[in-house]
């Protein structure tokens, strides 16, 4: 292959003979070891456009949602072109006609988009709805036709929570970067090529469901393009400049973003890529680095703007509606090169131009061989901003190599040869609380899970309790991955991601990305019942409803070897047992410990626990202590969590640290030495993921009681990022609670 | 060799440069009006640690507080147990683990003590009034052996963070200043002044301890009594 848009690239290497994204970047990219010094301000277009999205922006929160069409269900070609405000914007494409107006996606599930439509005062069209009724199954309706009755009784105890049967998986991210590169056409050859291979003399149900799916992928890159002919763009060969080639990758995110509704919607790895187009167009004189950050500006702009229409209840899950547009940032290559550009500190850069903001959600690879000045900027914009998280790439590097990226919050993946199933998370608190009530639910008191014996003694014996959890966990693992193969089965078949799998390669690695909630509360509880004496307070039914606990125990997030290995025993078992099952289209069974918001919703449907939480108090996030139970301070923290083992939950183990400007230094230079610090000790310590937020708890409960005055106030929870004020009033409490640590 | 410690501090990252662990230590000879540590004072309390039980604590952190940061002994008052910071700081230096004590300096200058003041590579020296009136009446003993102590940290080139808790009608009395000012330029080592912003939020622990908070009434320092103290001192 040759194109005049390549002219003065590295031609070297295979990546003009196969679609290679990384073989280009590796030939092509400078490595950038300065400072910041060079990063340019807002222009005046910038400004003006900006502040007519902020304007929607305040329209749209008052309203909940700005404006939905409620008749045309959303496809990568199914809307006419739209804009903010043509002469203003350098990058171009909406979701639908018009800005932040929500477009319907009813092949995950046409009761979710009426209850979402009604939800904000909209019915959905009349015909559309009867058809999705009647005429075309749905995901969640093929979910449910075949779900088991003991899948079901697990759904509805929260046994297992946030379950994809209801809403897209997402989680899937499409390589955007080969849309700018090489061209549609040239990616459309290449799956045809695909097609023959499969065309082959035993015509077997797997031969069959890749030629469709195959087929499905080339409509929807020739959708790609028409989507793009619209905005007046030929993108059926390579990008021939920066901002070209931020328009077509854009446009190919974009048109991911019209196909699903996916519960994260993440963009790769793209801002080094990009940074080639622009270092070229720089080196040419073609433009300056004012307008190299515009079309930055711009292109994070659009981002911002991603929008789905979701259920109230899902916001309740999620804290608002993100939408997890996550870019991975950083990282060194495997030659051991720094894989950080000037486009790396752009994208970052983003955040002050524009002001703090939830998405994208700009997550840093971490080495402890990036360029100091790189470490010192990223630690001065969550000092800032805190708007970003970081990953441990040091550690991912190893099995990933150096083009993978995070898709959602921390699911690594190799950029277009790899895929996850995602699987929300199993309730670890509640399996324990079944262990011990022999599989009675110890809110409702049903018998959830087959009959098991309960235990009876007035004090927990500790071999007792684990012999127990330990079944208990054998049997949610099982009708886990039950589920899961379901949801998955029907995902594929009624709302196959075409349009993302076709910027993919044709042979991938797919993980069944499990996941638990509770961690600590389980660590917590088996320490009381092991160091301390814990006793069982039953109702007259005899179901475990209560425990008072004497004496002190070791608990999670000490530093404790004592209870951290329990801990870190509990995820090797549960990744065990998961291991044990058949998954569909024979994926890897892989873990995560993180809860994005959800620890508040899930503890709210779990009763007291034996290490004396209360009924209905959330979990800790993620892989967080239960907040308040942490002593000695925030690196004791880290190095707890950083015990549980990568290896056993390659899905991403995720830590919220807050702290307050103060405690982490006096002067500005001084807080962002000391956080480089301690990201680079606790990546040494082998950690994987780190949300930093640095604020004073008095400024989260002024935004509490004046949320007008903080429209971008941005927290991070859980490995991603929201807006404060967006948060119901419960999960502010919860952030405003957890240790966020300072010192006095 | 056993210490008395009060509690750890696993994040430090103003008690020194860098990140620091820190180790509150047990007893105190001064009785400091506005001391946020109240629970410290006792000398028989606390829990009694092994040099090496403290030094396994310790290294567990070392990715984080070595080569930018190290450990910081604070209190309590450190130098009460100096023998055991010897032993411990003789540890930390086979590691090569920065050192650091937090501490008013009150104590005579005994062989032992000299001893521990060789193998601290940091002192953060906390004034607590140049006027003695003043600093009885806040501390419950002089001041002179603690200037003592500062002079001879300056005589033998050691490194120092003078400090001291702005108190507002208490520690704010400008000729006072001008004459703390007067005094630190005379010092070699200093590599920092800090005014520390009074605050109440340590009021808690001697409620606890069912005592009175002596300094009710007063008002905490804010960032204005900072500024005008640092002029005052011709502090930048």
């Amino acid at each position: 292959m040759d194109f005049k848009q390549w002219t003065g690239f590295d031609k070297s290497g295979e990546w003009t003979k196969e679609i290679d994204v990384r073989g280009f970047i590796q030939r092509n990219y400078t490595p950038y070891e300065g400072d910041d010094s060079f990063l340019k301000g807002t222009t005046e277009r910038t400004k003006k456009l900006w502040d007519k999205v902020l304007k929607l922006y305040e329209k749209e929160r008052k309203k909940g949602v700005l404006d939905v069409d409620t008749k045309t269900p959303s496809a990568v070609n199914a809307y006419e072109a739209g804009y903010i405000d043509k002469d203003l914007e350098q990058i171009v494409g909406l979701q639908t006609d018009a800005p932040l107006k929500r477009a319907i996606m009813p092949n995950g599930g046409i009761r979710i988009v009426e209850k979402s439509c009604e939800a904000y005062g909209y019915e959905v069209d009349k015909e559309t709805d009867y058809i999705y009724n009647n005429l075309r199954k749905t995901h969640n309706e093929g979910v449910f036709s075949v779900y088991t009755p003991d899948i079901r009784a697990a759904r509805s105890s929260h046994l297992l929570t946030g379950l994809p049967d209801g809403y897209g998986r997402g989680r899937i991210i499409g390589d955007y970067r080969r849309v700018a590169l090489y061209g549609v056409d040239v990616l459309i050859e290449e799956k045809k090529t695909e097609l023959e291979i499969l065309d082959v003399d035993e015509f077997t149900e797997k031969v069959i469901r890749e030629r469709e799916e195959i087929h499905d992928q080339i409509k929807a890159l020739e959708d790609l393009k028409k989507m793009a002919l619209r905005y007046g763009y030929d993108i059926s060969v390579p990008a021939k400049d920066a901002k070209e080639a931020i328009q077509w990758l854009y446009f190919a995110y974009l048109a991911a973003t019209k196909d699903q509704n996916g519960a994260a919607m993440s963009i790769g790895r793209t801002s080094t890529f990009l940074d080639i187009y622009i270092q070229r167009d720089l080196d040419n004189n073609i433009i300056t680095e004012e307008e190299a950050q515009e079309l930055m500006d711009h292109f994070v702009m659009k981002l911002r703007m991603i929008r789905f229409l979701r259920t109230p209840e899902y916001n309740e899950l999620f804290s608002g509606d993100p939408v997890w547009v996550t870019e991975s940032i950083g990282g060194m290559g495997i030659d051991g090169r720094t894989l950080v550009t000037k486009n790396s500190y752009r994208v970052l850069h983003t955040l002050i131009n524009l002001g703090p903001a939830p998405e994208p959600n700009l997550t840093i690879l971490w080495s402890k061989n990036l360029p100091e000045n790189f470490k010192k900027y990223t630690a001065k914009i969550s000092i800032k901003t805190s708007s970003i998280q970081y990953e441990n790439d040091d550690l991912m590097r190893e099995t990933l190599g150096d083009d993978y990226g995070i898709a959602c919050c921390v699911s690594a993946m190799k950029i277009g040869k790899q895929m996850q199933f995602f699987g929300a998370r199993a309730n670890l608190a509640k399996t324990l609380l079944y262990a011990i009530n022999g599989g009675r639910d110890e809110v409702s008191g049903k018998q959830v899970t087959p009959r098991y014996e309960p235990i009876t003694s007035e004090y927990l014996d500790y071999d007792e309790v684990v012999a127990k959890f330990d079944q208990m966990m054998e049997y949610v693992a099982k009708i886990y991955i039950k589920a899961l193969n379901a949801i998955h089965y029907m995902h594929d078949k009624y709302s196959y991601e075409a349009l993302e799998m076709a910027l993919h390669d044709k042979d991938i690695l797919r993980t069944m990305a499990c996941g638990i909630a509770g961690l600590s509360v389980v660590a917590d509880s088996l320490s009381a019942i092991k160091y301390a004496k814990v006793k069982v307070i039953r109702d007259e039914t005899g179901l475990a409803v209560d425990y008072s606990i004497e004496g002190d125990f070791p608990k999670f997030g000490n530093d404790d070897d004592r209870v951290d290995d329990i801990a870190v025993n509990i995820v090797k078992q549960f990744m065990r047992k998961l291991q044990k099952h058949i998954t569909y289209r024979d994926s890897k069974q892989t873990l995560s410990i993180l809860t994005i918001t959800s620890n508040v919703v899930y503890g709210k449907a779990t009763g007291n626990t034996p290490d004396g939480r209360r009924s209905g108090e959330p979990f800790g996030p993620g892989a967080n202590p239960l907040h308040g139970r942490d002593t000695n301070g925030a690196v004791a923290v880290m190095n707890s969590i950083a015990k549980l083992p990568y290896e056993y939950s390659e899905d991403g183990i995720s830590y919220t640290f807050s702290i307050t400007p103060g405690t982490l230094g006096n002067e500005m230079d001084i807080q962002v030495k000391n956080l480089v610090n301690l990201l680079d000790g606790y990546f040494k310590q082998t950690g994987h993921h780190i949300n930093v937020n640095v604020f004073d708890r008095a400024l989260l409960e002024d935004a509490m009681e004046h949320p007008e005055k903080y429209p971008q106030l941005t927290i991070r929870v859980s490995g991603y990022a929201v807006n404060f004020v967006k948060l119901t009033r419960e999960q502010q409490l919860d952030v405003i609670n957890r240790t966020i640590h300072e010192k006095f | 060799m056993k210490g008395r410690i009060h509690s750890f501090e696993s994040l430090g990252a103003v008690d020194g440069p860098g990140i620091r662990y820190v180790i509150f230590m047990q007893g105190c000879n001064l009785k400091c009006k506005y001391c946020q540590n109240r629970d410290t004072w006792d000398v028989n309390g606390g829990k009694e640690y092994e040099v090496s039980q403290v030094m396994d604590r310790i290294l567990r952190y070392k990715n984080y507080i070595v080569p930018n940061g190290g450990v910081t002994i604070s209190g309590g008052e450190p130098l009460l147990q100096a023998r055991f910071l010897i032993e411990l700081f003789k540890c930390l230096k086979k590691e090569g683990i920065n050192t650091c004590i937090d501490t008013s300096g009150n104590v005579p200058l005994t062989d032992e003590i000299k001893k521990l003041i060789d193998l601290t590579d940091l002192f953060l020296l906390d004034i607590k009034c140049i006027n003695d009136n003043v600093c009885k009446d806040l501390v419950g003993v002089s001041n002179k052996r603690e200037l003592e102590f500062a002079k001879f940290l300056s005589d033998n080139s050691k490194k120092m963070w003078i400090r001291q808790v702005l108190v507002p009608g208490i520690t704010d009395v400008k000729a006072d200043l001008q004459e703390l000012s007067k005094f630190i330029r005379t010092l070699n080592g200093v590599e920092k002044v800090e005014l520390l912003k009074y605050h109440d939020l340590g009021k808690f622990k001697w409620k606890n301890l069912n005592l009175n908070y002596p300094l009710e009434g007063y008002r905490t320092a804010n960032e204005d009594d900072v500024k005008r103290a640092k002029e005052i001192m011709d502090l930048k």
